[in-house]
């Protein structure tokens, strides 16, 4: 796969069909039809942006980590990686990233894993998978596609730092990532975006301070070149 | 263990195949890689509430882990643990590469039906996944990052993956001591990176015991093991009062 990690869009904002800001600690569900390009920019710096994708037609085909991770041969996403279904199909394909690496492992947290991870008094903090949940309970998109906690597998958290020792070991570093990086993506499907972006109040890695993201989406850019 | 005493049942599983079963808590299920070349993809079920089901990512991160060896516990997605890992000669057990499909099987060895060959055909891992989850009433939606034990996969600082041959050894083996009744499911096809030119998976052979005293602290020395332990009684204890 492709080493340039570093790629800067050309892309003009000015000239996106959507441009709207997620607060942090919100879900975020949204129609990407084919080849149309779709931004995530950390506004305030070491966020983590939970998102899952489902093909637009049938939910069961969803984002697969092992599929991305195992057909790359590589645990980290940025330019040059494709995002893999669980029938490996190529769901969507980074073309810019301005931060450098994505965490494919990490998962989403819950109120549940919070109690395991944190305290158990950490019970009633506002988490991932309750963003996720919410979603499919009030998204007509995701009330169509008869959605549910069944279709929640492991999911992707654009601009978090997970590195892996040859040792085996794991962390959650630092991030790489600042104010305005971003990661932008290709749909090479029709696909559900399924964000919650992260309200982790309990990980030193964003110094406790989730912030908000902004999300462009511009259509089938017909000059778009990308090496 | 005087493991004579407390066994309580045994089955031998081919190369290829594919199993489940209900695994109560208190049990102990030994997995043995019989000849080497063994893989054993597994995947674990709330036998009550099956939407409860193994997560890799709060596996590893309430762990600090990428590997899953001695002393680490298999987590649920609602803050449980399904099984300990409390005897492992094997060392480690890939958590992230997932299962092979029927198409890359027939890339890598090519195609062997059943009608040519009988039950030496080529099967592959998620095929046999779905086989074993559509007895219990499930299906693809509830086929998630599995567990690959006897195959070891490392990442570099670059994130490259490698996989390690011959990393189990004949004999080698892991013990699971169950503390959530459970659907376990399993594949014995050969791991999605297994750099075997040829398609020779290796035989399971699974042996159940009653757990011994206090062989679980081994897990509890992680903190976060010693909570999900706690989540995990209280379902038990008042069912569902607690998370």
């Amino acid at each position: 796969m492709s080493k340039k990690q570093f790629v800067e869009s050309r892309l003009d904002p000015e000239t996106a069909t959507v441009d709207e800001v997620c607060p942090a600690g919100e879900p975020w569900v949204r129609l990407l039809t084919e080849k149309q390009v779709f931004r995530i920019v950390d506004l305030g710096g070491n966020q983590a942006v939970d998102t899952l994708f489902y093909n637009a037609s049938h939910a069961f085909e969803r984002y697969s980590a092992t599929d991305t991770i195992r057909r790359q041969k590589q645990l980290y996403l940025t330019t040059g990686s494709k995002l893999y279904s669980n029938f490996g199909n190529v769901m969507l394909s980074i073309v810019a990233d301005t931060c450098g690496r994505h965490d494919t492992i990490g998962g989403a947290c819950a109120a549940e894993s919070n109690t395991v991870r944190y305290g158990l008094e950490k019970f009633p903090m506002h988490s991932c998978r309750d963003n996720f949940l919410h979603a499919l309970a009030h998204e007509p998109v995701c009330e169509h596609l008869d959605m549910s906690k069944r279709d929640l597998p492991s999911n992707i958290n654009f601009f978090m730092n997970v590195p892996v020792s040859e040792a085996g070991g794991l962390e959650f570093a630092d991030g790489m990532s600042a104010p305005f990086k971003y990661v932008e993506m290709r749909a090479e499907m029709d696909v559900i975006v399924l964000i919650s972006n992260c309200p982790q109040l309990n990980n030193p890695c964003n110094a406790y301070n989730p912030t908000p993201i902004r999300l462009l989406i511009w259509d089938d850019p017909e000059d778009m070149s990308f090496d | 263990m005087n493991q004579s005493d407390a066994l309580i049942w045994e089955q031998h599983i081919p190369g290829g195949c594919h199993w489940s079963g209900i695994v109560r808590r208190g049990t102990t299920l030994r997995l043995v890689d019989v000849i080497g070349r063994a893989n054993a993809a597994v995947l674990f079920f709330n036998q009550e509430e099956k939407l409860e089901r193994y997560n890799m990512a709060d596996t590893l991160k309430t762990q600090h882990t990428f590997r899953l060896t001695k002393g680490h516990a298999c987590h649920s997605d609602m803050g449980r643990i399904f099984c300990c890992i409390t005897e492992d000669t094997a060392g480690w057990h890939d958590t992230v590469c997932g299962m092979s499909d029927a198409e890359s099987i027939r890339q890598k060895y090519g195609t062997a039906r059943f009608e040519e060959r009988r039950n030496e055909m080529f099967r592959n891992g998620l095929d046999g996944m779905l086989i074993e989850l559509g007895k219990w009433g499930l299906g693809i939606r509830d086929v998630v990052s599995n567990i690959n034990f006897f195959s070891k996969v490392t990442a570099n600082s670059s994130g490259e993956l490698a996989f390690h041959p011959g990393s189990s050894k004949a004999g080698d083996h892991v013990d699971l001591s169950f503390e959530m009744d459970t659907l376990m499911v399993l594949s014995t096809a050969p791991h999605p990176l297994d750099s075997s030119k040829t398609y020779q998976p290796g035989a399971v052979d699974l042996a159940a015991f009653v757990t011994p005293p206090s062989v679980i602290a081994v897990c509890t020395r992680i903190a976060e093991n010693a909570r999900a332990l706690l989540n995990t009684r209280n379902l038990y204890a008042c069912h569902g009062g607690a998370a």
